[in-house]
Order: C-alpha cells, then sequence, then structure tokens
C-alpha cells in the first residue's frame, strides 16, 4: 500500500489545477481577441500616432469636429438616460404583467437592433419630417409635432431620436432575465414589514437591479455613440449643428483625408474607452457597497 | 392576540383551495397547520397575512376587523419558507427594516433603532453577527434572523410558513426546541404550517389537521393522536406498534422500555 502511495507523494501537487485545459483556453481567447479587437485598434492607433500629438490636435481642434464629438457623445448620454427609465419601464411591464399581445410586443423590442439602420433611419425621417408638398406617408408625427412648435427631422433633436430608437433594446434585454431572477418573495417581505409599494421597489427590487439596469445603459449608450446609418437621415448633416462624428469621419475618407478620419476615429475611441472604463469602476463601487457577494 | 377566522373561501377559477374555514386562535397559542401539500395550509396562513386575495369570510383579529386592512395594516410578523432575506442588506439592516421605512412619525430615532436590532439579535441567540450578510450565514442563522426581522414589528401574530422546511434534520431538531422556548417567552399568538406531523404534534399547543381545502380536525397532539376525528386524520397521523409515526420522519427517539410498555398497552 505504501509503495502506491509514493508516486503521489514525489509529484509536486501544485501544478495540477483542478479545472483542466486552462492553458488551452487562455491561448486561444488572447490570440482571438487580440486578432478581432485588439490589432485594429492598435493599427488604429498607430495610424494615428503617426500624425504626431500636434497633428491630431490641429485637426480635432477645429469647432467642426468638436461639435460633432460633443453632439456624438451628449446625444448618446441623453439617449442612453431616457433607454434607463422608459426601458427599465418597459422590462418591469413584460416580466410582471400578462396581457394579450405580449408576445408580439416583446418580439418588437428586438426590431431596431435586426432592423438594418438605413431602414430605421428612413422610417424615421419619414415620420418626423415636415412634407413640403402634403404627402400621406409623410409627416405623421412631424406635422403635429410642428404645429406644436417642435421640430425633430434634421435638428439635434432628431440625432436623439434615431439613437434612442436603436439602443432600446440593450436596456430592456439587459434588465429582463434579472427581474425574472427577483422572487416576488422579497417584495411580500417587505410589505408585510410595513414597507409600502414604493419602498419594496425602490428599497427592495431596485438594489438588486442596479448591477444589470448599469451595463444596460453602457451598451445603449456605446451603441448610440457609434451609431451611423440611422442619423444621417433623419440628423440632416448640418455642419457644427447636427453633425455626429462617424459622419465627419466618412467624409473624411471619402475626400481621401486618411489622416484627419483616423484622428477623429482615435479620439472617438479614447473617448469611449475613458467612459466605458467610468462606468467599469463605478460598477465595481457599487458591487462593492454591496459588498461580499461570494 | 386572538384570532377568528369565519367562513373564509378561495379558489382558484375553479378550484377551491380554502372551502369555508372557520378557525379561533386564542391569544399566546402555538398553533400548528397540518396537512399534505395541496391542502390549503399556505393559502390559510397567507390568507390570515393577507398576502393571499380571498373570495369571501372574514378574519378577525381581537377586536378589529382585519378582512379589509391591508398586507402592511395588518402589521403581521411573516417568516417565508426560504426566509426572504434581503441580500443587498446586513443582518441589523435586515431586522432593522420594518422600523425604518415607518413614517417618520412613527419611525424610532436612529440610535434606538439600532438599540432594539441588537436586542433582538441577542434575543434569537446571534449577538455579534449584526455586519453580517446574508449568505455568510448557515441556514439556521438565516432563519433565526428572518424570525427577528419578523419580532422587529412588534406584530399582532407571528406566521411561519414550513419554518423548518429548508434545513437539514439535525438543526432542524434544535431549532424547533428554541423556537418553543422563544414563543414561551415571548408570547406572540404563532401560527405555523408544517406537512410533517411530527413536527406538528411535539411544537405545538394545538392542531389543524387540514385537507382538501378544509379542516378535518382541530385539538391537541394527544387528542388527535388518541381519537383521530376523520379516517384521513387517522391515516396521516398514524403510528406503528412500537410507537413510531409511519410517515417519512421517525419520532423522537423512545427508549426501548417506553416501546415495550406502549407494546404492552396496545397489546
Amino acid at each position: 500500500m505504501g509503495t502506491i502511495a509514493i508516486p503521489h507523494l514525489t509529484r509536486a501537487p501544485s501544478r495540477r489545477r483542478a479545472m483542466p485545459g486552462f492553458g488551452l483556453t487562455l491561448g486561444f481567447t488572447l490570440s482571438y481577441l487580440s486578432l478581432i479587437v485588439l490589432i485594429p485598434l492598435a493599427a488604429l492607433a498607430f495610424n494615428a500616432a503617426g500624425l504626431g500629438v500636434g497633428g491630431i490636435w490641429k485637426v480635432l481642434n477645429t469647432s467642426q469636429v468638436i461639435n460633432a464629438l460633443k453632439l456624438s457623445f451628449g446625444g448618446a448620454l441623453v439617449a442612453a438616460a431616457i433607454n434607463a427609465v422608459f426601458g427599465s419601464l418597459i422590462a418591469w411591464t413584460f416580466v410582471r404583467y400578462d396581457f394579450p399581445g405580449k408576445r408580439a410586443l416583446q418580439a418588437m423590442i428586438d426590431l431596431p437592433f435586426a432592423l438594418p439602420t438605413a431602414v430605421a433611419g428612413i422610417a424615421l425621417t419619414a415620420l418626423y419630417s415636415v412634407p413640403t408638398v402634403p404627402s400621406p406617408a409623410q409627416g405623421w408625427l412631424g406635422v403635429p409635432l410642428e404645429a406644436l412648435g417642435v421640430k425633430v427631422a434634421y435638428t439635434q433633436l432628431g440625432v436623439i431620436v434615431a439613437m434612442t430608437f436603436i439602443s432600446l433594446p440593450f436596456v430592456v434585454r439587459t434588465l429582463e432575465p434579472v427581474l425574472e431572477q427577483i422572487d416576488r418573495q422579497y417584495e411580500e417581505a417587505a410589505a408585510t414589514l410595513g414597507a409600502t409599494r414604493w419602498q419594496a421597489v425602490s428599497r427592495i427590487v431596485f438594489p438588486a437591479l442596479q448591477p444589470a439596469l448599469l451595463t444596460g445603459t453602457a451598451l445603449a449608450f456605446a451603441r448610440a455613440v457609434g451609431e451611423y446609418g440611422s442619423i444621417i437621415f433623419i440628423a440632416g448633416n448640418l455642419p457644427n449643428l447636427t453633425q455626429i462624428a462617424p459622419l465627419l469621419i466618412a467624409i473624411n475618407l471619402d475626400q481621401h483625408e486618411i489622416g484627419a478620419a483616423t484622428a477623429i476615429a482615435a479620439a472617438m475611441l479614447a473617448l469611449s474607452f475613458a467612459i466605458l472604463f467610468a462606468i467599469n469602476l463605478l460598477q465595481a463601487w457599487v458591487r462593492r457597497s454591496e459588498r461580499k457577494s461570494a | 392576540m386572538q384570532i377568528s377566522i369565519r367562513q373564509l373561501s378561495k379558489s382558484y377559477g375553479s378550484v377551491a383551495a380554502l372551502n369555508a374555514i372557520d378557525l379561533d386562535i386564542a391569544s399566546g397559542e402555538l398553533l400548528a397547520l397540518l396537512g399534505p401539500s395541496g391542502s390549503g395550509k399556505t393559502t390559510l396562513l397567507r390568507a390570515i397575512a393577507g398576502l393571499e386575495p380571498i373570495n369571501g369570510g372574514r378574519i378577525q383579529f381581537g377586536d378589529i376587523d382585519a378582512t379589509e386592512l391591508s398586507v402592511q395594516e395588518r402589521r403581521v410578523g411573516f417568516v417565508f419558507q426560504h426566509y426572504a432575506l434581503f441580500k443587498h442588506m446586513s443582518v441589523l439592516d435586515n431586522i432593522t427594516f420594518g422600523l425604518r421605512v415607518r413614517k417618520r412619525k412613527y419611525r424610532p430615532a436612529r440610535e434606538e433603532i439600532r438599540r432594539r436590532g441588537e436586542e433582538l439579535l441577542k434575543l434569537v441567540q446571534l449577538g455579534g453577527l449584526e455586519a453580517r450578510y446574508p449568505n455568510q450565514l448557515s441556514g439556521g442563522q438565516r432563519q433565526r434572523v428572518a424570525l427577528a426581522r419578523a419580532l422587529a414589528i412588534e406584530p399582532r401574530v407571528l406566521l411561519l410558513d414550513e419554518p423548518f422546511g429548508a434545513l437539514d434534520a439535525k438543526v432542524r431538531k434544535e431549532l424547533r426546541v428554541w423556537l418553543r422556548q422563544l414563543h414561551d417567552e415571548t408570547g406572540y399568538t404563532t401560527v405555523f404550517v408544517t406537512h410533517d406531523q411530527e413536527e406538528a404534534l411535539e411544537l405545538a399547543d394545538r392542531v389543524v389537521v387540514m385537507n382538501a381545502g378544509s379542516i378535518e380536525q382541530v385539538d391537541t397532539p394527544e387528542a388527535i393522536l388518541r381519537r383521530p376525528a376523520t379516517r384521513f386524520v387517522a391515516e396521516f397521523v398514524e403510528r406503528d406498534a412500537a410507537g413510531h409515526y409511519t410517515a417519512a420522519h421517525p419520532p423522537h427517539p423512545r427508549t426501548v422500555h417506553e416501546r415495550v410498555a406502549h407494546a404492552v398497552r396496545v397489546g
């Protein structure tokens, strides 16, 4: 018996892992991420570096570029905030209530995902624009809104409308599974302890949803920043006013201004990274304040 | 507080969950609702708490007609089967939740809330664990936190849904004894639901045996064992010649002496 045990004792046990395949999977993960994410981003950074700090600054420090970046990021923040509120409401309704037509509505939530963005852009433009000649297919919302003094098409509001439209599914779809996990018993427990409906939702349900809400909002934001196809139709693309940064990149590429396009792209990359990083920090902080979930 | 239930009915569609239940619970009593799954015992408990809308009948807490009162207004201490502790709150915050959500007018001062939370923790023998989170506790500890949380609101009645269902056999035994002691110390009117006849018969002052939405018998454990009112009750609490209850759970171990004496008596 003792002789059988000896080989076990002589082998260094620490080299063996409980979960096999670590080397292989890590190797694959790193190569794949390099190929798909890291190399293109590195190429962009490399090209931008070729311009030098002065060169990049020269491109960026024009009112047209600054305004376009402001619009892309500011609009995306507003759109993400709108979706955080109304997306939560929609997710809540879908998870908590049963009503006829729920499944059809639920399928519709994914449409902004599935629709080619140009189609969305054209549809939104037709809805919100005010046709010069009365037309049955155009201006359904644009004409009455104009009567109220609100212009949507070809304004910054139009950009936000398009961004909100295309980023809605991210909040709803991120929240739904998490909401489903929250047992009704927690709210019942809160009620027996004397908590009003509002107290139960704000103190019990909301804290449990918070991480998912943050993730969904971040995804919606990222999608809205990068959105191009639907916005260019409804925005009207007036320089300094309704021109978004991705469009400026496309225009520069069209005119073979590769350097300028690269500089703007690098700026977007840096800003996006900074914002997503900040959101991640916020998330880590939220998690830590909830403490020791493991 | 004394509770009386009159003609309480509840149905899900065409299926009756509770058939015109009449039940009186004495003040300070420890009452068990015993029955197989689907007998309506949990529905009855939830109806008393106001968590389950009813189709007819009345529920009276002492002099107060509770039938139309909301869950919040009924002020019942409810312990859920899986405790439903708030995961993102510390033990102390869980226990004091019921005090902290009160309207400002009725809310004790912050230090007073903390003091009462710590006092309750000591009562359930968990002193010093106030900063822990629910997932850092064992099953038995969670159960006691849930109990302390329910006691914090000074409930009119304490309602426990399968209080020992989620625990392993050893902890279950200990907690049972402890719960009986706690009940005798605090004197709250207590109703608990169980499908385990041994648990009901050992712990409760009186046992309500339920079947298919109706009450079969309400009596002391003694009387239920000696004089079962219906065939259903007799079969549900039946014991074999050695004094064992025949259902899945064995009773408390008897000495050989007792068994022989019992066998002789029966024989």
